[in-house]
């Protein structure tokens, strides 16, 4: 069950101090603690080295792990990231609830450090938005120097750095911190809570990309790293100092994956507001909690590849050194079984992002909701056990091959149901072909073909002739570029205006989607050919048959960069001066469109409700959930419309089974119950006393409930209540299969037909409905009778009791024998006398009260006792037969002074024949 | 819902666009010219899988299309499409038929990998030797080493591939094969070539600046040419021997010793900032 969001003190009751340092203090701060820690890190080193003798001195790798690595922390602690943390742990006094630096006023606190998860996802999606322009570079520089088939605008060696820093930017700074940059936007509020759950960790994930992206950005400079993102050893060993940056970089930005993975899954496990069960979160939740789920077992391994090299470049160790008994293939196992995860991790998001596009704007529920998310996680978990299909040609183990084989293309199903469900989704809707839209179609066509791809890739003969060549080249864009990058920009279109509280341009939106999509195919897809034939990756110089085709290639590039300035044209102006966005332009269900653009400093003034599922799009007044206004907080909730669930139920209505499975419901959501018990032709004011009973264990908890008895069946049951209201489902109690009447005629059914409502089913013992109803609200009443029981006076009684308050019955029989009770004359006595209590119960159920009986060995005082202690018995009732052994004043004196305070009333009635027992049905 | 007034434009639909794809893989020559056994074993194995991937494309295209034209929103249209939630059988369907699809790619996929790689008696071994950036092979029955791979068509050929420095690729287009030579360990590849002729051998694996002009030649020719090329090369060897010249000889080690100096010049390359241009001489080597 979801808990609740926590712990931030209420604004408006909660005084916030922002700071006032300027952003100069903290830039000035920043710069000299990471000079002053590069510095450092040289005098460090220098010492070291001289003292242990060392040799050479001046070993430039050494210095340049020392000053990165060195230099981060400086970086991270001049930024102020561990502020908070250093006072705690000095022992200073520190705010929990310091909010100092907590949401952006101005422009300024944009470019410091802040913990709320709004202006963080915005610093991240600026920061991951510079990267990809500088990657984006890079690409376009691989395209230019492909221009000829020679060496064009640079040697092998500026190439080769090139594309590595290209693959490494986009890969690591861009697809994998967006989606964290997206989903820290809107995953907090789409769960209901008011942040992230760990908001300086989350802080802290942003402020490392920097630096981990700026030793990557910079490496060409200093001899680039040339090994290709992969940086397979012992290639990766030989490289420049620009590698090591690459190995330290990808540490830092592997640290700050893990510690937003972590967060993410903390705040969507323990921070769902009341009502979102797992199986009401968006799709992008689910996406986001199974992503990160990865990230925590995954990016270990790549940390525990690149230290190894790193290891090796700088310490002089032989973890992948052959002649030293190193394992240069065991690189590849280490690297891919992060990487391959890896691939998951950057399109995982993106199916959520997709999911969350294609039904706003088909306005359907999404097809198969839960086959979506089995799907999700079922990729997850296959995504671990699948990375050496990369290594097919590796000189790996050869007969992990096929085995690896079959678990790739075992992938391929879930990720097939994904891409059935949206068709199915978009097929019948209204479809609103908005800017995001247009990239989720987009996405759906293109990742078909990458997936396609993928299958004759994951097929090892065929694998075994295109790996290396272009084929893969045009593969992985297929689903980077086809797959995460348009959900990336579905993704910044769609939540655009709830980001900025502006609109961006629609024409604009669409010629960029239009130059993005047509370029992308025009780039990527002549790569196949160029793959099959035989033109191998990473090459400056190639083969002139290639020539037309490359040239053909790269100028289509530049289709996507005119795409890409036309998207940064627009979101820029957009920013500034585009028309202001309403709550909810595409009229979205799940809770961030419940919120105003751009929401409050904490989301929501009151813990949301959730109340259904998020995407009951043409399901008539169904709601996700329910947002309370701020200025009604602490009185009476703007939002009192509740939901209504239907109740039918008959002789099971006051059984304890269904109370408490409204109860629970209660609990779920903003929910009100109408009780309706058909009567069936039978005994109305029974119908009626049972119901009370109900209704009155239902006012006590505090569950908005109410209930009518109808002459007629459940059909006229459920007719009648629609009538007067609408009904959002409907709740039938029966008894179980084989017992119940209402199953054999197949009333469950039947009744769906002809409501056209959903029916949950409420299983209910027959003992269970008979029972009397120990709960609060419910007077318990212990009936003392003998020679009484059977007299149609003894149910008249109580009928009329239960008339005036709901009432449970345990009748009592105490057998006051004459001589020893273990004579065979005891026990013929005692068989009797349970018939006549069995039948009296069934008399008294008869008409509608609920009760139990039991035949004790004493005189009546006694049965008083065992009423008070045993059945906490709330009324005592002497039901005497007049003239028998019960009325007489004696009796009637020992039973008071036996009740104590338990109030006693005496019933004189006369005896006449017995009424009938009668078969029970339902 | 599919039998009614969607059946025909669907279907319309779909002949254009899976016509346009038949007619995108029929009409340009995708697949490079075949000349080794196994080439044609992974060419019917490609072959299956395209048309299957068309056919799934096409039906994933043709419902986008369609849906894209026939339920798209009137402007100003603010209701709701209908509630379908799923649909069982139909999720059951579409799981169904790609797994056994799939099942059947992975099956086909192994038979053809044991043919591939199924062992000759008679087959012919050729040892190759990777470095930075260059290609050598020895012929060991005749001690010669070589700079372009001579093949004798129509009997199987084993190469057993070693690295002196970082990780190559021995990849031939026409022969649809591919193996990495690892440094460490001794990587087999199995060719059964059908057509004489002179193809490329490219290295695929990143193996360093050189790594675009790591090319080498496979001639293979008929069987008399092939013993005849063999004995002259044999005969060359022996008159630089004589001359004293013991290239040769350190080019070719007994088979079934491994490591030796290939490990101690792969130690070389650890060494801090020592670059990778040590064996520049190899490049010219290559490019003849």
């Amino acid at each position: 069950m979801a808990t609740h969001a926590p712990t931030h003190g209420h604004p408006s009751s909660h005084e916030i101090h922002f700071d006032t340092r300027p952003l100069s203090y903290w830039w000035k701060r920043c710069v000299s603690w990471s000079v002053g820690s590069v510095f450092f890190a040289v005098a460090l080193v220098w010492v070291l080295r001289n003292l242990f003798g060392n040799t050479p001195t001046w070993d430039a790798e050494v210095y340049t792990t020392a000053m990165a690595g060195l230099g981060t922390i400086g970086f991270l602690i001049g930024i102020g990231c561990f502020d908070w943390w250093w006072n705690w742990m000095l022992g200073r006094r520190v705010d929990y609830h310091d909010h100092s630096m907590h949401g952006a006023r101005t422009w300024r606190d944009y470019f410091k450090v802040n913990t709320d998860h709004k202006v963080i996802a915005t610093q991240y999606l600026v920061v991951v938005f510079s990267f990809f322009v500088i990657g984006g570079i890079f690409a376009e520089l691989v395209r230019a120097e492909l221009a000829t088939p020679d060496e064009t605008i640079g040697d092998a060696q500026t190439y080769n750095g090139l594309f590595s820093v290209h693959a490494t930017l986009m890969i690591f700074l861009f697809i994998i911190p967006a989606f964290a940059g997206l989903a820290n936007y809107v995953l907090p509020i789409m769960i209901g809570a008011k942040d992230m759950a760990f908001p300086r960790l989350n802080a802290l994930s942003l402020w490392m990309l920097i630096p981990g992206g700026l030793m990557m950005a910079v490496s060409p400079i200093f001899g680039a790293f040339n090994a290709g993102w992969t940086a397979y050893t012992p290639l990766a060993v030989q490289g420049g100092t620009g590698a090591t940056l690459f190995q330290v970089g990808v540490q830092v930005v592997g640290a700050s994956s893990i510690a937003t993975a972590i967060n993410f899954l903390v705040t969507i496990f323990t921070m769902r507001a009341p009502g979102m069960t797992v199986w009401r979160m968006p799709l992008l939740v689910w996406a986001n909690a199974t992503t990160s789920a990865l990230v925590v077992f995954g990016t270990p391994f790549i940390a525990g590849s690149q230290f190894m090299t790193l290891f090796d470049r700088v310490m002089g160790t032989n973890f992948f050194n052959p002649s030293a008994g190193g394992d240069v293939v065991m690189y590849q196992h280490v690297f891919w079984f992060y990487s391959h995860p890896a691939v998951y991790i950057m399109i995982i998001p993106g199916f959520g992002i997709i999911s969350e596009v294609i039904a706003t704007f088909s306005r359907k529920p999404i097809f198969g909701y839960r086959a979506i998310a089995f799907s999700t996680v079922a990729i997850a978990v296959l995504g671990f056990g699948v990375w050496a299909h990369h290594m097919f040609v590796s000189g790996m183990a050869a007969w992990l091959r096929v085995p690896m084989m079959i678990t790739t293309i075992i992938i391929a199903i879930p990720t097939g149901v994904k891409v059935f469900s949206w068709l199915g989704t978009v097929w019948n809707g209204k479809l609103h072909l908005k800017t995001p839209m247009l990239f989720a179609l987009g996405f759906i066509s293109t990742f078909v073909i990458g997936g396609l791809s993928g299958v004759m890739l994951g097929t090892i003969p065929v694998d075994i002739q295109v790996t290396d060549t272009y084929f893969v080249v045009a593969h992985i864009h297929y689903v980077f570029v086809g797959g995460s990058l348009f959900t990336i920009f579905a993704g910044v279109y769609y939540w655009f205006p709830k980001m900025t509280g502006r609109m961006y341009n629609e024409r604009l939106g669409v010629w960029s989607f239009w130059f993005m999509f047509v370029g992308f195919n025009l780039t990527f897809m002549p790569m196949h050919w160029l793959g099959l034939q035989g033109m191998p990756r990473r090459v400056a110089a190639y083969d002139e048959r290639f020539e037309t085709l490359n040239v053909f290639i790269s100028v289509a590039s530049l289709l996507m960069t005119v795409a890409v300035l036309i998207f940064f044209y627009n979101m820029i102006t957009s920013w500034h001066h585009g028309p202001k966005a309403p709550w909810n332009p595409w009229r979205g269900r799940t809770l961030e469109w419940l919120v105003s653009s751009p929401p409050s400093l904490f989301n929501f003034e009151a813990t949301p409700q959730v109340v259904g599922g998020p995407y009951q799009y043409g399901v008539p007044g169904a709601r996700h959930a329910v947002v309370f206004a701020p200025e009604e907080i602490g009185g009476e909730l703007t939002e009192t419309e509740r939901r209504t669930i239907l109740v039918i139920a008959n002789e099971t209505v006051a059984s304890s089974t269904l109370v408490d499975e409204l109860r629970h419901r209660a609990t779920e959501g903003f929910w009100r119950f109408t009780i309706a018990v058909p009567t069936e032709g039978r005994d109305r004011d029974a119908a009626e006393r049972r119901l009370q009973v109900t209704l009155s264990a239902l006012a006590e908890s505090g569950i908005d409930a109410s209930g009518l008895v109808v002459d007629g069946d459940v059909f006229t049951a459920a007719e009648t209540v629609r009538q007067d209201e609408e009904v959002h489902e409907i709740v039938l109690a029966t008894y179980p299969t084989g017992r119940s009447r209402w199953m054999a005629e197949d009333v469950v059914d039947r009744l769906r037909k002809a409501t056209g409502i959903g029916i949950t089913r409420v299983v209910v013992l027959p003992e269970d409905a008979r029972r009397p109803l120990d709960q609060a609200g419910v007077r318990r009443v212990a009936v003392i009778a003998r020679d009484a029981l059977g007299a149609e006076g003894l149910v008249a009684a109580l009928r009329e009791r239960a008339d005036r308050e709901p009432i449970g019955v345990v009748l009592l029989h105490p057998m006051d024998l004459d001589g020893p009770g273990w004579t065979d004359e005891a026990e013929e006595q005692r068989t009797a006398a349970f018939d006549r209590v069995r039948a009296t119960i069934d008399a008294i159920q008869e008409v509608g009260v609920q009760a139990r009986g039991e035949v004790l060995d004493g005189d009546a005082a006694a049965a008083a006792k065992v009423a008070v202690t045993a059945h906490r018995a709330e009324h005592i009732v002497v039901v005497a037969a007049r003239g028998g052994a019960l009325d007489s004043d004696e009796s009637l004196a020992a039973v008071r002074a036996a009740a104590g305070a338990v109030p006693v009333d005496s019933v004189v009635v006369d005896t006449e024949a017995p009424a009938s027992p009668s078969g029970q049905a339902g | 819902m599919l039998r009614s007034r969607h059946t025909l434009p669907l279907a319309i639909i779909a002949i254009v666009i899976g016509g346009a794809c038949a007619a995108t893989a029929l009409l340009f020559d995708w697949i490079p010219p075949v000349a080794s056994e196994q080439s044609d074993r992974v060419d019917d194995l490609l072959w299956f899988v395209i048309w299957a991937s068309i056919g799934i494309f096409t039906l994933v295209a043709t419902v986008l299309i369609y849906s894209v034209f026939r339920f798209r929103a009137e402007p100003g249209d603010e209701s709701d499409g209908p509630p379908t939630h799923g649909n069982t059988k139909l999720e059951i369907v579409w799981t169904i038929i790609p797994a056994l699809l799939l099942a059947s790619v992975a099956v086909w996929a192994y038979i053809v990998l044991s043919d591939n790689e199924a062992l000759a008696s008679d087959r012919e071994v050729v040892n190759v030797t990777a470095q930075q950036f260059a290609w050598e092979y020895q012929y060991p029955d005749g001690s010669v080493g070589t700079g372009d791979l001579h093949l004798p068509v129509g009997r199987q050929v084993e190469l057993k591939m070693r690295s002196r420095d970082v990780i190559h690729s021995f990849y031939v287009a026409e022969f649809h094969l591919k193996q990495d030579v690892v440094p460490g360990i001794t990587t087999r590849l199995i060719i059964n070539p059908t057509k004489t002729g002179t193809y490329q051998v490219i290295c695929a694996e990143l193996c360093g600046v050189g790594h675009g002009v790591m090319r080498s030649r496979v001639i293979v020719q008929s069987q008399e040419d092939y013993d005849a090329w063999l004995a002259q090369a044999q005969q060359k060897v022996q008159a630089l021997s004589q001359q004293g010249a013991n290239q040769p000889s350190d080019a070719t080690p007994a088979p079934g010793t491994p490591g030796g100096d290939e490990a101690v010049e792969g130690a070389a390359g650890q060494d801090q900032g020592s670059g990778g241009t040590s064996t520049d001489g190899g490049e010219t080597e290559g490019g003849e």
